[in-house]
């Protein structure tokens, strides 16, 4: 602690500093994510009924696939994550948020980016490439409103009045710099006047996938996880030097992954690639080893509350890796590559780690920041149900629709109707997955927005008590008046 | 560790490294590529998709094709294949010693053999190169390369197959109307086809008595006619389509994906 500083913040200061520009973050990422998932509905609906969206270009599977994964990325998980992060600054820093009102801002511009994008997207005009769909303006005003945001987590940051640095710091400070640098790269080399030629295109739209999509959710859900995991279980991490090494070998062995197998790049990429994947085995056993040697031993069960979610959504990233380590296998990627396999992996790493561990993160810590309880409290518990049987059904159908899909093409006189029809039946199964998932969003969305709702007609109140205030006014100026006399006299 | 600036130096040169390698390395290695020559051929590839082909790949990005199709085609390696081209003088021996021989998947030093003993029974062969891997037979004569999209932005291999590939989906069918009627009615002519109609990209028009037919409306096949009394007419979206599908053919063999071309009958 340092001693030269005079001022000394309760907790609730602290909670109370960060109230405005949450709100802002969240309200919109909840909408967000109700809007993807009934995004995702929608373009799965294709794969019951094809011609379901024939007549109305805006849902057509391509765009309504497409704006579906991007709202979740850009509209739920990364504004949520940079919440999530400001506020565990300003607790590890012991500090107020510093410069409040730039988050609030950049919220509303990040927002106003994602509305941008994913209209844009719906009516025709996306970039092309994965991940990277939107257009110029809106990435310009994301590519901001996340510098401005970084500005007032790292002004936190050097206000902390604990100089020691914990685990979290090391994970989320990462992600600070990791997004602005791969953003800016991607949007300068793909989306900029004069974009590069060819298939070196891909190569950074793979580079930038994965940074994205694999280390960028990573950096900031075990960031949050190592934060709440020894918090709510009540134990230390276990341990500081596991995780260091897990943070080393994540950023060094992770940022080399993403390139496909087989696309037509220079040999040598892929194959860095596929080394890099066999390597990053090493941080996924590391965090497995943390998260359950904290957790073991914890004599506090979880009862569906944010406990249970930073758990599954911490088991969750190690299966999503798992995952991604096999894909990127040449063996198994034979069978894997170009079928449902993928987008199994990505929906597991998108909603079953990141978005889980953020809506525990969001509840634990939205009732201390708004200084009042959860407005449905129970809805934790049910929504914890929802998301872990949705996501089980959802990626799980996705994963082994797509490796069934991968055995039928292994066989050259298999149809290629069959393969996919084979991945049909799971598909649909899976909806039901997706179903209780967007159920689950709906109930983290009313109690972000009826506690929004809540927040701002307590603030109608006391504006309208200071409105009524003027009462006081008469008795001040008579004693002026009095003090006048006095003078006078 | 208590410092922030130790943490973001080592993010720093984590995230500088791999930069350096999948971004700068490959921008280098890969924008200096040229057009090449075609094996044994002065013809150049690839050229420049023509304009319409051009506009319908910006057509393919804004429906977002790519979420279902691939334009890569996978190859494990090369494979020597022995094509008897003339039985020579003794047809009968030489009928009966090739069908007593393995012709396809062979090394080079087996195909040798091979054809050795076929020309020593007095039969005349030739030795094709061949691409092998499971995408061989289904989408492709040889894997995708660089070349394939030299000229493409943007670039849109895909990365699900949940319909068919397509880098080579215009040699395979190179049929402007067969592509339009598929593009509004893909059940019309793949059975069980899984593709969603777009519908969107045409024009339903009522034909008046005595009008002559649009020259663009679609020939349906026999068992799929069009609504009665009507013409389907492509927007020039699905022209511009059909003509970047039609264009999409990967089938030149370069140096770096070789093959021998297979002559096909007239």
């Amino acid at each position: 602690m340092n001693l030269t500083e005079t001022k000394n913040f309760s907790a609730s200061e602290i909670d109370a500093s960060c109230r405005a520009p949450l709100l802002a973050l969240f309200g919109g990422a909840a909408l967000w994510l109700v809007v993807g998932l009934a995004l995702s509905l929608a373009a799965i609906m294709t794969f019951h009924k094809p011609d379901m969206f024939a007549d109305c270009p805006l849902l057509t599977y391509g765009r309504a696939q497409a704006a579906a994964n991007d709202a979740l990325l850009y509209g739920f998980c990364i504004p949520a994550g940079l919440g999530v992060m400001l506020w565990i600054f300003a607790r590890l820093s012991q500090t107020e948020l510093a410069l409040p009102m730039m988050p609030v801002v950049a919220a509303n511009l990040w927002h106003l980016g994602v509305l941008i994008g994913t209209v844009a997207i719906l009516i025709g005009d996306s970039i092309g490439f994965a991940w990277l769909e939107y257009p110029r303006g809106s990435s310009v005003l994301l590519f901001a409103a996340f510098l401005l945001i970084a500005i007032s987590a790292v002004a936190t940051f050097g206000a902390r009045r604990e100089r020691e640095l914990y685990p979290s710091h090391w994970f989320l400070l990462t992600a600070l710099l990791w997004f602005p640098w791969i953003y800016s790269t991607a949007n300068l080399f793909l989306v900029a006047h004069h974009p590069v030629r060819g298939v070196a295109q891909m190569a950074i739209n793979y580079w930038f996938a994965n940074n994205l999509l694999f280390i960028w959710l990573a950096l900031v859900g075990l960031g949050t996880a190592f934060y709440f995991l020894p918090k709510l279980a009540g134990r230390p991490l276990q341990s500081y030097y596991l995780a260091l090494f897990s943070f080393w070998t994540l950023i060094l062995f992770g940022a080399w992954m993403g390139i496909a197998a087989s696309a037509p790049l220079p040999a040598w990429m892929s194959t860095a690639s596929s080394v890099a994947a066999a390597l990053i085995i090493v941080p996924v056993l590391a965090v497995a080893v943390i998260a359950v040697k904290t957790v073991r031993g914890s004599d506090v069960s979880c009862k569906g509350g944010p406990l249970c979610y930073v758990k599954f959504g911490t088991a969750a990233f190690v299966l999503s890796a798992l995952m991604l380590i096999t894909e990127a296998c040449p063996q198994i990627s034979r069978v894997t590559e170009f079928t449902w396999f993928g987008p199994a992996q990505v929906q597991l790493q998108i909603l079953g780690f990141f978005t889980i561990v953020m809506c525990g993160a969001i509840y634990e810590l939205l009732p201390r920041v708004m200084g009042f309880g959860l407005s449905f409290p129970k809805f934790v518990r049910v929504q914890h149900w929802l998301f872990m049987l949705g996501v089980v059904l959802w990626a799980g159908s996705l994963a082994v629709g797509g490796v069934e899909q991968g055995m039928k093409l292994q066989n050259a006189n298999t149809a290629f109707a069959d393969s996919t029809n084979v991945a049909l039946i799971f598909l649909r199964a899976g909806t039901t997955g997706l179903l209780l998932i967007l159920l689950g969003s709906l109930l983290f969305a009313a109690n972000i927005f009826v506690m929004t709702i809540k927040w701002k007609l307590a603030l109608l109140k006391s504006a309208n008590a200071a409105v009524k205030a003027p009462l006081t006014i008469p008795s001040a100026s008579a004693s002026l008046r009095r003090d006048q006399e006095e003078v006078k006299s | 560790m208590k410092n922030g600036f130790g943490i973001f130096l080592a993010a720093f040169i984590a995230l500088d490294l791999s930069w350096c390698g999948f971004v700068l390395a490959p921008v280098k290695q890969l924008s200096t590529a040229k057009q090449t020559q075609v094996l044994n051929s002065t013809d150049i590839y690839p050229i420049g998709r023509p304009g319409e082909a051009n506009q319908g790949l910006q057509a393919y990005r804004a429906s977002g094709c790519a979420a279902c199709h691939t334009e890569q085609v996978r190859q494990d390696g090369v494979a020597c294949e022995v094509v008897l081209t003339s039985t020579g003088k003794n047809p009968a021996v030489v009928s009966n010693l090739v069908s007593t021989l393995k012709l396809a998947g062979l090394t080079k030093e087996e195909a040798d053999t091979t054809s050795d003993k076929i020309t020593a029974a007095g039969g005349k062969v030739e030795t094709h190169i061949a691409p092998v891997g499971v995408d061989i037979p289904h989408w492709g004569v040889r894997r995708s390369v660089a070349g394939d999209f030299l000229y493409d932005y943007p670039v849109q291999l895909g990365s699900l197959r949940a319909g068919p590939d397509l880098a080579n989906v215009g040699a395979r069918l190179p049929d402007a109307n067969w592509q339009l009627v598929h593009l509004y009615a893909p059940q019309a002519v793949v059975k069980n086809s899984a593709m969603p109609p777009f519908r969107f990209l045409f024009e339903v028009r009522v034909r008046k008595i005595g009008d002559a037919p649009s020259p663009d409306a679609l020939k349906f096949p026999k068992d799929f006619p069009p609504p009665a009394g009507c013409e389907v007419v492509p927007k020039p979206e699905a022209k511009q389509l059909a003509a970047y599908l039609m264009s999409l053919r990967a089938d030149a063999p370069l140096y770096e994906a070789p093959f021998t071309p297979v002559m096909t009958k007239p």
